[in-house]
């Protein structure tokens, strides 16, 4: 048995193979094993893309390791493949000398050819001489398995993924007992389903033992991480919860109005289900619905919120900017996908960041925040809650498909000493004091009176109001005192944002600046350079507005700074307008995460550039 | 602690700000009406809401002294709903006109009948776009002249009642800025139903649409020309109440009251709905009042129920309990 620091699995099959089932049933295993994780799914926008195509092959990247683990991967080291369209779709992405795991009897002649293959059977593929290939005969020796049990052979067919999952879990070396408790516990109402699946995983795995002789086997072992209890989280998890503890720690009602809309529907979905916590997740009639709805409870004296991704972010901007004008806490959550338009529902971009900025009319300054991975979205959740409340001023919280979807093991916080309390602007109900709603306190904050009380009814509105007393006013002097009143009222909360950050040395010759869900690949990166001895620090933004108060002092301090996205260089246009450093942009916009060893060539070639210039 | 009810009178919902209407603006007269609904509401001022989008009469929360948004054009019916699903104990108004709720708002509006929001929503239906000046409705007469339409529309307007009823509202009455005693008494109707009340309330544009409802609304031919529903009163109307309406296999006919089949003669029922529908589609003789009225149960008290029904059936658990169920491990 070999042992291994990390290897990356790549699942693959048609979208109705239950491929994501198979690889999340992989990691949690290894997770529990004590190894460290990072998964993430890659499948089409189509529900059911016709069976046996490249283009309908879904995937599931998990990589685990016995080290910390900040990304799925790059290149897989092993693949199952469930039919011959996974096959082509996937092998040009395998390292050199991978591991193939193939379902032999999905390679008959129609299906070759649908995925496109010249040839007709799986012996006359010759691009697979360079990989170690492991052939099954997953399907017939399923359904064979399955023989003595009533069910359809459709049925028995579809129990298939955990013969696969069994013979992973054999040629891994890992433990059966989790996903043999959680089959018992999904078909603990189908007896004969939940026997036939534990049947699959058994066989699949004594399948393994059967052919060990003639493969390699592997262990990973335990990671050396944090003490305390974890389990895995996705990001659209987080950020549901994130708001959630945000209510309570808050003392306020949750409410969220949104619309579905791929890939931040989860949130809504996850937030349905916790009515016993109060919870009101309003799925409205349209975006604009969805955010006016919770403007309207904002209004009402709740901490609202609504969640979206591009496209439908640019359907609340004229809502979203009423709340900048009403200064109203309001919560908006854009999982960024591929754009323009409709673009790549389902895949990953940071393509929304000047959107967010700017795509709103007049002078309309709001804070915005970025969860950096999916461990990560609970915490900037709360923070986007916490400095909407405190400033009453709408937050928008940027995600984007990675986070949303990927999962990583989270150290479950103490909620007694962390992310326990936020301070809310409602106004004392009691004081008899005459209610200004547009005073303002020495942050340029104002005070939030809320209909039910007493002798503070007020009237509020898009129109521009009057510094003092609140009423509509067409005063020149007064409209460009009020614009620089809200722009300064965000520029404040500098001072209630954490300080950034620097992985590496304080000063030297390049700085990667980087934002948003490119964390690991780019951290990963940059490690691994910083121990090549390289002169290379790294300064990862969440907050992109304000920006945190040192960050110009840092920009300075650095020869060279290279901004690594993934869009046409939105964060660097920002930058270097705002500082300009000179910084210089990667762009990779393909709807796919960074890889680590191509952001390890690009700073390698920025820093090399350095050294031919001196030499 | 209950909250002492206060006792109020119309001029004490005044508040500071001059209203901009122009001289003669039906508007004016609503604004009044309302402000003696609610001092008769029994309820008090702070648990008073006015909702509006954008457009001449979206001005109107700024003279009412309660809680109140002047919100953006057509959304004022999603900003109320979420209101009300927070705090289900404010009483809710929205504002609007015909353009500001039948065009760029007509999805909320149709979307707020269908779940029974609990809001009152009064509709100021003056045929035209005043703010943005003459510009022609979703309820502008075919054929008319305005200035985005100078050889005539060529679109057939919304009748509100008609769209609001296949919406599934539960309440919807008619009234006009013309007569103040009727308005006030079916905005009274309005206030006092739980469920939407949609309100259409004619209301004429002295500058851009002026004398829109003189057929039905002027001195010479308001008798003639329009019913007021009572329920259970037969439809009887005209100068000296001379003419009725009868139900002839299915349609209805106007004729004189000497001359009806008394068996024939329509008696107004609040609750049938096909009865509704046909007042709606009346064109040359317009039904004022309440047309339809009916009970069932709305968005936020069943939302107020599941989460009730969820707190005392599933349990209280901590946001802690909740971050730690499903699979977890120790890292010791």
């Amino acid at each position: 048995m070999e042992s291994l620091d990390s290897v990356i699995i790549l699942f693959s099959g048609d979208s109705g193979d239950g491929m994501q089932l198979t690889g999340t049933q992989f990691s949690n295993t290894s997770a529990m094993m004590g190894n460290d994780i990072s998964t993430f799914p890659d499948y089409p926008s189509e529900i059911r893309a016709p069976s046996g195509t490249v283009f309908g092959v879904s995937g599931f990247q998990v990589n685990i390791g016995a080290e910390e683990i900040f990304t799925p991967g790059d290149q897989p080291d092993v693949l199952v493949a469930m039919n011959p369209a996974a096959l082509k779709a996937k092998l040009p992405s395998l390292k050199k000398n991978a591991t193939i795991i193939l379902d032999d009897d999905a390679f008959d002649r129609v299906s070759m050819k649908k995925a496109g293959y010249k040839v007709f059977t799986v012996g006359e593929l010759d691009e697979l001489l360079e990989y170690k290939v492991i052939h099954a005969q997953i399907t017939s020796q399923t359904e064979k398995a399955l023989e003595n049990l009533d069910l359809s052979t459709k049925q028995k067919r579809r129990c298939k993924n955990f013969y696969a999952l069994g013979l992973c879990y054999f040629v891994f070396s890992r433990s059966r007992d989790s996903t043999k408790k959680w089959i018992k516990e999904k078909f603990k109402d189908n007896p004969v389903l939940l026997e036939a699946n534990i049947l699959a995983l058994d066989t699949g795995y004594h399948f393994g033992e059967t052919i060990e002789a003639s493969i390699s086997t592997y262990r990973i072992d335990e990671a050396k991480i944090a003490k305390g209890t974890y389990r895995q989280v996705n990001g659209n998890t987080g950020v549901a919860w994130g708001l959630m503890q945000a209510a309570q720690a808050s003392g306020l009602d949750l409410f969220v109005g949104s619309y579905p809309i791929t890939p931040a529907t989860d949130i809504l979905q996850e937030l349905a289900k916790h009515q016993r916590f109060g919870v009101k997740a309003f799925q409205a009639e349209d975006e604009i619905a969805g955010i006016c709805s919770a403007i309207g409870a904002s209004f009402g004296g709740a901490l609202a919120a609504t969640t979206t991704s591009g496209p439908g972010f640019a359907l609340k901007s004229e809502a979203l900017n009423l709340a900048v004008m009403l200064e109203l806490p309001l919560v908006v959550v854009n999982v960024q996908r591929g754009g323009p338009s409709t673009g790549l529902p389902t895949k990953t971009e940071q393509s929304d960041l000047l959107q967010v900025l700017y795509g709103r009319n007049g002078e309309s300054p709001l804070i915005v925040v970025a969860a950096s991975r999916p461990n990560d979205a609970f915490e900037m959740a709360f923070e986007a809650a916490k400095l909407t409340l405190e400033h009453m001023t709408p937050v928008v919280l940027l995600t984007d498909g990675y986070i949303a979807n990927g999962s990583e093991p989270w150290l479950i916080p103490d909620l007694t000493t962390r992310f326990d309390h936020i301070n809310n602007r409602l106004a004392d109900k009691i004081s008899k004091e005459f209610y200004a709603p547009y005073a303002r306190d020495i942050d340029l904050v104002r005070s939030w009176a809320v209909p039910g009380m007493a002798d503070k009814q007020h009237r509020i509105g898009g129109l521009e109001k009057d510094f003092i007393t609140g009423n509509v006013s067409y005063d020149p002097e007064n409209h460009q005192k009020m614009v620089k009143v809200r722009a300064e009222k965000v520029e404040k909360v500098k001072a209630a944002i954490p300080l950034q950050t620097l992985e590496g040395e304080e000063e030297g010759e390049l700085l990667v600046l980087s934002w948003g869900g490119t964390y690991g690949a780019v951290h990963s990166a940059v490690a691994e350079l910083q121990q090549r001895g390289m002169d290379i620090s790294l300064a990862h933004l969440k907050y992109l507005n304000p920006f945190p108060r040192n960050l110009e002092e840092i920009l300075k301090k650095f020869k060279k700074i290279i901004i690594p996205e993934l869009n046409n260089g939105q964060l660097l246009q920002v930058i270097n307008a705002k500082f300009q450093c000179g910084a210089k942009g990667y762009n990779k916009i393909q709807g796919q995460p960074f890889k680590i060893n191509e952001l390890v060539e690009v700073f390698e070639n920025e820093l090399n550039v350095k050294a031919h210039a001196t030499t | 602690m209950p909250q002492l009810k206060k006792q109020y009178t119309a001029k004490d919902f005044d508040t500071d700000q001059p209203s901009r209407w122009c001289p003669g603006c039906g508007d004016t007269a609503i604004l009044a009406s309302v402000k003696n609904v609610l001092a008769n509401s029994g309820k008090n001022k702070e648990d008073i809401a006015f909702i509006s989008g954008i457009g001449c009469s979206s001005r109107f929360p700024y003279y009412v002294d309660t809680y109140g948004m002047h919100s953006i054009h057509g959304r004022a019916v999603a900003i109320a709903s979420g209101l009300k699903l927070h705090n289900p104990g404010i009483s809710v108004w929205v504002i609007t006109g015909d353009g500001d709720g039948l065009a760029i708002g007509g999805n909320h509006f149709i979307h707020a009948l269908r779940r029974n929001m609990d809001l009152n929503i009064l509709i100021f239906n003056n045929e035209i776009y005043g703010l943005t000046k003459g510009q022609y409705s979703p309820t502008t007469k075919m054929g008319q002249k305005t200035a985005t339409s100078p050889y005539g529309t060529i679109e057939e307007p919304f009748v509100p009642s008609r769209l609001a009823l296949g919406a599934g509202a539960t309440f919807f009455a008619r009234s006009s800025a013309s007569d103040l005693k009727h308005l006030q008494k079916t905005l009274t109707r309005a206030e006092a139903h739980k469920g939407t009340s949609v309100v259409e309330i004619y209301q004429n544009c002295v500058i851009f649409n002026d004398q829109a409802f003189d057929e039905f609304l002027g001195r010479e031919h308001r008798d003639d020309n329009t019913i007021k529903l009572e329920h259970g009163e037969r439809l009887i109307f005209g100068k000296n109440e001379k003419k009725v309406v009868v139900n002839q296999k299915g349609t209805f006919q106007i004729v004189d009251e000497e001359s009806a089949d008394p068996s024939e003669v329509v008696i107004h029922d609040e609750k049938d709905i096909n009865l509704a529908f046909m007042l709606a589609q009346m064109e040359e003789v317009k039904p004022l009042g309440v047309f339809y009225a009916t009970e069932r149960p709305g968005y936020a008290e069943q939302m107020h129920h599941q989460i009730e029904a969820a707190k005392n059936g599933e349990g209280k658990i901590s946001m802690q309990d909740l971050l730690h169920t499903g699979e977890t491990w120790t890292v010791d």
